[in-house]
């Protein structure tokens, strides 16, 4: 389903060759480093002052029933955009039915309605440019739509018919399950998809509700009666926050909204799920690809949320480890070594549990060790090489200065409130954020980089051919090297089939 | 479309006339406002320049297109413009350097040594290792001279600190595109940084840049299955134009392109006459004059010449058959006319009756119905349609079911298309989604910025991006169908079939349980 589809993309995405593999950002070079030699024209060029621009917030409105509604109109052009956040995902599934959440996105829409099926929706819809999706992810599902201004009040009400009533069907639902399957036989296919995915299962752990994966058994496991038991838990009001953006009254908008969703019974409030987050086992661990000529290596461990108070400092810390092109990783492992063209890391913050703290190359087999090496030793200094000034106020003026992209559009100032919304963040986070940044020192730099940074914490995976390794991992003094296991579990009447395939 | 009454398919079809229409004139209502927006300057150099108000917010993004790709790279130095790309990043006379007089003595040390290692190199007899060894030495000791000057990094660290984001370039086999978005008042300060690296790159870091582009190459083609099958299915489908070679060039010439390759392409190709570059935002038409400063500076040069080679008619069917442990797949390609044909639209719409979402006619018969397809889709201009470029189709089997199956059902499809008219239904869908998608594309400064670049590049005018309209609206079933018969024989298709074969180290395992 997901990685066929991406794999698809990936013909186009193959034809055209960007220069950077990520969304890189930069810190300023050091003054002193220039000599009185050079002119520096740029310097020259005023900068006058930024018009003074403050984005519209939307409009909050509680429901009685707990639902919660965020308007943001926008009449640049003639369309309505809307989503429907609804809190339980993938993480709430047990592992037995791992696989549950995609299948029920999926299935939602295609099945359609008690009164038109899923395949009439689309006609429907095509017709008139309109679309209406669902979809599933790790904390939520969610349902969305845009159409033309005309078409609004027929397309809403398909959204308010599917939440109401939908039909979720055996037949659309064995659909999904042969392309979910279809994404599990070819989730090794890929090597930097393998790299990912086990980057991930190493810091939370194989079994964990972040990580576990859909097998061929548990999808099959699923029933339309689990699909319909999910639906009828999840969708009450106060479970639910609706976020609509672009070209309406927002006065009439509410009258709908109120009209479709005033009459829905409160429901029991969402539990978050019992976790733990031990980290990784450290070590090195290693999966082997014959087919490849350059190995993903991935350095990880735990990270935080962004509720942590250190949030901030540790923003200007990424910036400068990772954040582009003058950060220390960026720096040394591609432009001073021409080691790998994609090189990226992070100490990440999520909503609300701990992130990923990675750092991720790729390079040709034959520099595996040195590269390991090379972003081994970056992780180091960030304890033992102290930030400088110049570090610190490029990395200010990197973030600061390019803070209005936050929300520049009213579908990023509509999109950001949402997420506050989702995760019960305050909704002044985005203000608050610049005054944090702004109040960063090299003293907090050098506190969070002490706290939080150990080494000996972290796990490395590679994933390539070990054929070609030019020196053998153990020489990363790690320890002896741990096999992961990647073979998807396959029912035998299955094998035999795949294996007869491939012959024909 | 089975289970539909005939009233409520005539309802269906009144539906999408009227959403047609309304969709349509808001198309001239923003070609309307856009005519207020959008100022267009050609300098006496030759260079186009848009600017295009949008002050929503004080923002502003550009797109600068060139029109050279690696379709232009000079033979034997494939993947050139885009190793350039990347060049364009390193600084230039003023920028990244802390002293450029001395660094232009060191990096012509560069080139010199380098020339020398390559010649030896390159000797198919006699070629002496210990001289071989002491050249490589020679070069490595130049470029460490000259790498002391440099200052890495500092274009993009310069762009960054004032705010840039999502900077980054592309080079496809058409055409080279530099964007990035930045607060308005640094208008000025990106148009000394744009037109300063237009004019005047250095090639510094050179041969460490072409290292990463050769871990590019590995990344995108050799390390990845789908990469591996469109290298082998292009070189197979084209057997003169240059769309036969994968835009980050083979291994053997990326990995011996020089710096002084890389500045003739910028001499003939970077020339103001082949650029376009359009700016949207919080800009204003009094900004022109400030632009113009920078932009008139680049000295004029001839355009470009155009290419001589057009690819000849292909004459029987051609076939890649790879084995591969990965699971299976399959691409086919037609040839077709570039962008410019009068047909343009009709291959637009075939491509949308049969691949757009879940009404498109490969997910119904491949994907719905016969259930052998995780995902189907047919493309136009494949790798590229300013010169003529292939209509592909891509399928990705379901568990259980092979290339050769896919390969069937979708020749099923085609002939359907040639030998029955396409429904009003499926035309006037079409032409709804065509109109509502240029609508939708209108809603940021980056998209509006390519966009307008884009056509006025390619049709001299961007009016032709809501004037393309009018092409689309003409297309009639019998233009599909006759497009479809003229282009879907069999002896101007090429396909590749990727077909699982375990790796040899797994076979045993394999057999014991489980699949890698």
């Amino acid at each position: 389903m997901k990685s066929t589809h991406i794999a698809a993309l990936t013909i186009a995405a193959l034809l055209s060759y960007p220069v950077f593999a990520q969304q890189p950002s930069t810190v300023t070079v050091p003054p002193d480093t220039k000599t009185a030699i050079q002119a520096e024209p740029w310097t020259k060029i005023p900068i006058p002052p930024l018009h003074a621009f403050q984005p519209e917030q939307p409009t909050r409105i509680e429901l009685k029933n707990g639902m919660v509604i965020l308007l943001e109109p926008d009449h640049e052009l003639p369309f309505i955009n809307g989503t429907i956040n609804i809190r339980g995902g993938a993480r709430d599934i047990p592992a037995n039915k791992a696989g549950l959440i995609d299948l029920y996105g999926d299935a939602w829409r295609t099945s359609g309605t008690a009164t038109q099926n899923g395949d009439q929706l689309d006609d429907l819809l095509e017709a008139k440019a309109a679309k209406v999706e669902t979809g599933g992810d790790v904390d939520s599902t969610s349902i969305s739509w845009n159409c033309l201004t005309k078409d609004e009040d027929q397309v809403f009400d398909i959204v308010v018919d599917l939440l109401e009533h939908p039909a979720f069907s055996d037949q659309k639902l064995t659909l999904s399950k042969q392309q979910a399957i279809a994404g599990i036989v070819r989730r090794n296919d890929d090597a930097s998809g393998i790299a990912e995915r086990e980057a991930a299962r190493l810091v939370y752990g194989k079994d964990s509700p972040y990580t576990r994966q859909p097998e061929i058994a548990t999808v099959m496991s699923v029933t339309v009666d689990d699909l319909k038991a999910w639906h009828d838990k999840t969708i009450t009001p106060n479970n639910m926050i609706i976020a609509v953006e672009g070209d309406f009254d927002p006065a009439a908008m509410e009258k709908s909204l109120r009209a479709a969703f005033e009459g829905m019974p409160r429901g029991a409030a969402w539990p978050k799920p019992e976790e733990n987050f031990p980290g990784p086992k450290p070590g090195v661990y290693a999966v082997d690809k014959t087919d490849v000529n350059q190995s993903n290596v991935w350095i990880v461990g735990l990270g935080t949320e962004r509720r942590n108070p250190d949030y901030y400092a540790l923003v200007v810390m990424n910036e400068i480890f990772s954040g582009g092109f003058g950060s220390r990783l960026f720096q040394d492992v591609r432009t001073k070594q021409g080691l790998a063209y994609s090189v990226s890391g992070a100490y990440g913050a999520s909503y609300d549990h701990p992130g990923v703290f990675y750092t991720a190359a790729s390079t040709k087999s034959e520099s595996t060790v040195q590269a390991t090496k090379a972003m081994l030793d970056q992780i180091h200094k960030l304890k033992t090489e102290p930030f400088t000034q110049a570090e610190l106020v490029s990395a200010k003026d990197q973030l600061l200065n390019s803070f209005i992209f936050r929300f520049d559009t009213k579908e990023k100032v509509l999109s950001e409130a949402a997420q506050l919304e989702f995760y019960g963040y305050p909704a002044d986070f985005l203000t608050r954020y610049s005054a944090g940044i702004e109040a960063v020192t090299l003293a907090d730099l050098q506190r969070v980089a002490n706290k939080y940074i150990d080494p000996s914490k972290l796990a490395v995976l590679v994933v390539g051919n070990q054929a070609q390794y030019g020196a053998p991992l153990t020489e990363l003094n790690l320890g002896p090297v741990q096999p992961v296991d990647i073979t998807i579990p396959m029912p035998a009447a299955m094998r035999q089939q795949m294996n007869g395939a491939g012959t024909e | 479309m089975k289970s539909f009454s005939a009233t409520r398919l005539l309802a269906l079809a009144f539906c999408v006339v009227v959403a047609l229409s309304c969709a349509g004139q808001n198309v001239q209502q923003e070609l309307a406002g856009f005519e207020k927006k959008v100022t267009v300057k050609v300098l006496p150099n030759g260079l186009t320049l848009i600017i295009c108000q949008r002050p929503e917010a004080p923002v502003f993004s550009y797109f600068t297109i060139v029109d050279a790709g690696d379709a232009n790279d000079p033979g034997g130095e494939s993947g050139l413009a885009h190793m350039f790309e990347h060049l364009a990043f390193k600084g230039t006379k003023d920028i990244g350097t802390i002293d450029y007089a001395a660094e232009k003595v060191a990096l012509d040390k560069v080139e010199t040594a380098y020339a020398a290692y390559d010649d030896e190199y390159r000797k198919r007899v006699g070629q002496d290792p210990a001289k071989l060894k002491q050249l490589k030495a020679d070069f490595d000791a130049a470029e460490k001279a000259a790498n002391q000057y440099v200052i890495p990094n500092e274009f993009t660290e310069i762009a960054e600190a004032n705010g840039a984001t999502g900077v980054n370039a592309e080079t496809s086999l058409d055409a080279t595109q530099y964007f990035w978005s930045m607060p308005s008042n640094r208008l000025q300060l990106w148009a000394y940084m744009e037109s300063d690296r237009i004019a005047n790159p250095v090639p510094r870091q050179f041969y460490r840049e072409r290292s990463v582009v050769m871990e590019e190459r590995r990344m995108r083609i050799d390390s990845n299955p789908i990469g591996r099958m469109v290298e082998q299915f292009l070189a197979t489908a084209y057997v003169a134009h240059p769309y036969h070679r994968p835009g980050v060039g083979w291994e053997s010439e990326l990995s011996q392109i020089t710096a002084t390759e890389a500045a003739a392409f910028h001499k003939i190709y970077y020339v103001p006459s082949n650029i376009v570059i359009a700016v949207v935002g919080d800009v204003q038409p009094s900004d022109l004059s400030m632009l113009e400063q920078y932009f008139g500076a680049i000295p004029a040069g001839p355009k470009p010449p155009e290419m001589t080679t057009v690819e000849p008619p292909q004459t029987a069917e051609k076939s890649v058959i790879i084995k591969d442990p990965t699971q299976p797949l399959y691409l086919e390609g037609y040839h077709r006319p570039d962008y410019r044909d009068p047909d343009d639209a009709v291959y637009d719409a075939i491509q949308d009756i049969f691949s757009n979402g879940r009404t498109s006619r490969l997910y119904r018969s491949l994907v719905r119905d016969q259930q052998i397809a995780a995902e189907a889709e047919g493309f136009s201009g494949f790798p590229g349609d300013k010169y003529p470029g292939l209509f592909a189709f891509f399928a990705v089997p379901n568990q259980g079911h092979t290339p050769q199956e896919m390969r069937t059902a979708i020749h099923k499809e085609i002939d359907k298309l040639k030998t029955t008219d396409v429904t009003d239904e499926e035309l006037a869908m079409f032409k709804t989604r065509a109109a509502a998608d240029l609508l939708r594309g209108l809603d940021d400064n980056q998209g509006i910025a390519e966009q307008l670049a884009l056509y006025q590049l390619r049709y001299g005018d961007w009016r032709e991006l809501f004037n393309q309209l009018n092409k689309i609206n003409a297309v009639t079933k019998a233009d599909i169908r006759r497009v479809a018969n003229k282009t879907f024989v069999d002896s101007n298709r090429t396909y590749a079939m990727v077909e699982f074969q375990p790796p040899a180290n797994q076979q045993a395992a394999q057999a014991q349980g489980g699949a890698q």
